[in-house]
């Protein structure tokens, strides 16, 4: 169990530090100059934008030796200075990002958990029936080959414009300001409600199929034939099919977080939800380049965090990774 | 010659496939010859603003008075660009990381693993972002290369899970003691037994890219020039297409998006029965 923790922690801390270089890398490698756009911008006479881009670049830091930079941009990180916020400036990025993270936390843990157990047990429950096999599956597809923006407009045009039922931007009502009352929370949970919605409903289709051909693949293996000529009842083989399906569908999850933070950023842009999704339209749009890479960094390491949780769960799940016998080595 | 014909009788017997295959043809179709009989150009602006589907105007106009069916028509060949070169790349990076590190196994298997899975665990669409935000000009084709860059490290390590299965099968064993070359071995034993597997991966892949294509232009960050799926419904939504009940704007795009990438994963259930004798009669 050591060395598959050992071996994980090694991984994620290499991805923490190539995430951080790439963050660091892009600003400067890439081709244009972000303090000579923003001069361009100005349009100031020819000497003057010459002493301003003097200046900016030292107030950056960018007229010291790369190596340097490098160092600092790191120093900096490790004391939580992520750099300012043009878009509402002067508030310092970490602080932006932190006010935004509650509502992604609040927004995908209940959608990945509820999806992910309803998808495997309505995928369990499909496998091997031809009937809901075949009407199931197709939606399955369906679901998830949708965009999670597509989707997400379709509930904000359906619920929201035509049949008024649930409010389509922002994470509580305008008119409130974030207190603790019944009408606060009330607010909150129906602006909740369609963005949730439409996270849960594309990833259960995945989740659902996943289960589906595992179950299908487990009732192939030898213990479940060998079950079946003891004569044990079918509900028993199902039962212990699915304890070995979940597993796989665990490493599944890990492997999905990438997509499923694709779709959160997509949904949350269609709800204007204050999570970090709207945050990175907004830094797009008002080019805030140090919230957009706050933001990257912020999302590596949610995603780390994840995946370390689920490398625990997996340790509790799977009992051979806890005697060190070679089970699921990835 | 057996086996080949055996594929084909129930490949044409599959109903997932044959629909599948139909449904994805017909987009093709339309993405390669519609841009040849739309009589308005993507950009122009051609006629009253908002207007709803008609018989002039088939899927209705913008509020900017944009032919919806005429960038429609053209967004579909984005979209399928971005799935057969950013799908491929992808696939091809996959293969070649795969086939390395489950032939080779030892340190170079080990390496590899490292790195699959640390590109794993980055979120690609996040990598994209902040890549694509620095680009000033930007266009499908480069936006596919990117999505192909990122997207490999699943398809990597399932080849090489593939691949590491075959690598101890005698007729691997035979072909090693006869002396022939290891690429050789590769190219002429393992992949034909993995190519049906190969193709389905692509498969996926295409549909991995243009969902995340799409989710990239309608972030903001697609292509600066031309028009994409994703693109539309970016621009129905920044200009309020949906409080103004303006559904022809919307609709198309991201139904065709969800009826193509659905249509293949079908098809692809459809192939893993014709070439897994396992799942067929079910």
């Amino acid at each position: 169990m050591r060395r598959y923790f050992a071996r994980k922690l090694l991984i994620y801390a290499l991805t923490f530090f190539l995430a951080v270089t790439i963050d660091w890398l892009i600003p400067r490698f890439m081709p244009g100059n972000p303090v000579q756009t923003m001069l361009s911008r100005a349009h100031l006479h020819a000497e003057a934008a010459d002493v301003m881009y003097g200046y900016f670049m030292r107030a950056f830091g960018l007229d010291l030796p790369i190596w340097q930079q490098y160092v600092n941009f790191w120093v900096a990180l490790v004391h939580g200075d992520l750099g300012t916020s043009v878009f509402v400036f002067p508030t310092p990025v970490l602080q932006v990002i932190l006010n935004a993270v509650p509502y992604d936390i609040f927004l995908l843990l209940p959608a990945i958990l509820a999806s992910w157990l309803a998808g495997n047990w309505f995928g369990a429950f499909a496998a091997r029936s031809r009937w809901l096999d075949n009407t199931a599956l197709p939606v399955g597809y369906i679901l998830t080959a949708t965009p999670y923006m597509w989707l997400a407009i379709l509930l904000a045009w359906v619920f929201g414009i035509i049949l008024h039922i649930f409010p389509i931007a922002g994470a509580y009502s305008f008119a409130l300001r974030p207190h603790l009352s019944w009408t606060f929370v009330w607010s909150l949970f129906v602006h909740w409600v369609l963005p949730f919605l439409s996270l849960f409903m594309v990833m259960l289709g995945g989740w659902a199929i996943g289960m589906r051909n595992m179950i299908i693949y487990e009732l192939e293996a030898d213990y479940a034939h060998y079950l079946e000529a003891l004569g044990a009842p079918r509900r028993l083989i199902r039962a212990y099919a699915f304890r070995n399906a979940v597993l796989p569908q665990l490493t599944g999850l890990a492997l999905q977080l990438g997509v499923i933070v694709a779709g959160a950023l997509a949904t949350e842009i269609v709800f204007s939800y204050p999570g970090i999704g709207y945050l990175i339209l907004q830094a797009i749009q008002n080019e805030d380049y140090f919230l957009l890479q706050g933001c990257f960094l912020f999302i590596i390491v949610g995603v780390l965090l994840a995946n370390f949780i689920i490398d625990v769960a997996y340790v509790v799940v799977d009992p051979r990774t806890r005697t060190g016998m070679q089970g699921e080595t990835a | 010659m057996k086996t080949k014909s055996e594929f084909l009788y129930f490949a044409l017997r599959n109903s997932k496939l044959r629909i599948g295959l139909a449904v994805v043809l017909l987009f093709l179709a339309l993405a390669l010859i519609g841009p040849f009989f739309t009589t308005f150009t993507v950009d122009g602006y051609v006629g009253p603003s908002s207007q709803p589907p008609s018989s002039t105007y088939w899927f209705g106009t913008t509020t900017f008075g944009q032919d919806v069916y005429t960038q429609f028509v053209h967004g579909l060949g984005a979209t399928f660009l971005v799935g057969i070169i950013g799908g491929g790349l992808g696939t091809l990076i996959g293969v070649v990381i795969g086939f390395t590190a489950g032939y080779r196994g030892g340190i170079v298997d080990e390496l590899l693993n490292i790195l699959t899975n640390i590109v794993l665990v980055i979120p690609t669409l996040a990598l994209l972002l902040i890549i694509s935000a620095y680009l000033e000009v930007r266009g499908v084709l480069l936006e596919s290369l990117f999505i192909g860059f990122t997207a490999w490290p699943w398809a990597a390590r399932a080849i090489r899970a593939q691949t590491f299965s075959l690598r101890s099968r005698e007729f691997i064993d035979l072909a090693r003691l006869s002396g022939m070359k290891d690429w050789k071995i590769i190219f002429t034993e393992v992949a034909p037994n993995m190519m049906s597997y190969l193709f389905m991966t692509f498969i996926l892949q295409f549909g991995g890219a243009v969902l995340i294509a799409a989710t990239l232009d309608f972030v903001g960050l697609g292509p600066t020039q031309g028009i994409s799926l994703g693109l539309m419904m970016n621009n129905a939504v920044l200009w309020s297409a949906l409080t103004l009940g303006m559904w022809w704007w919307f609709v198309p795009p991201g139904l065709a998006i969800t009826i193509i990438v659905g249509a293949m994963y079908i098809m692809n259930v459809g192939l893993d029965e014709v070439f897994n004798p396992k799942l067929r009669e079910m």
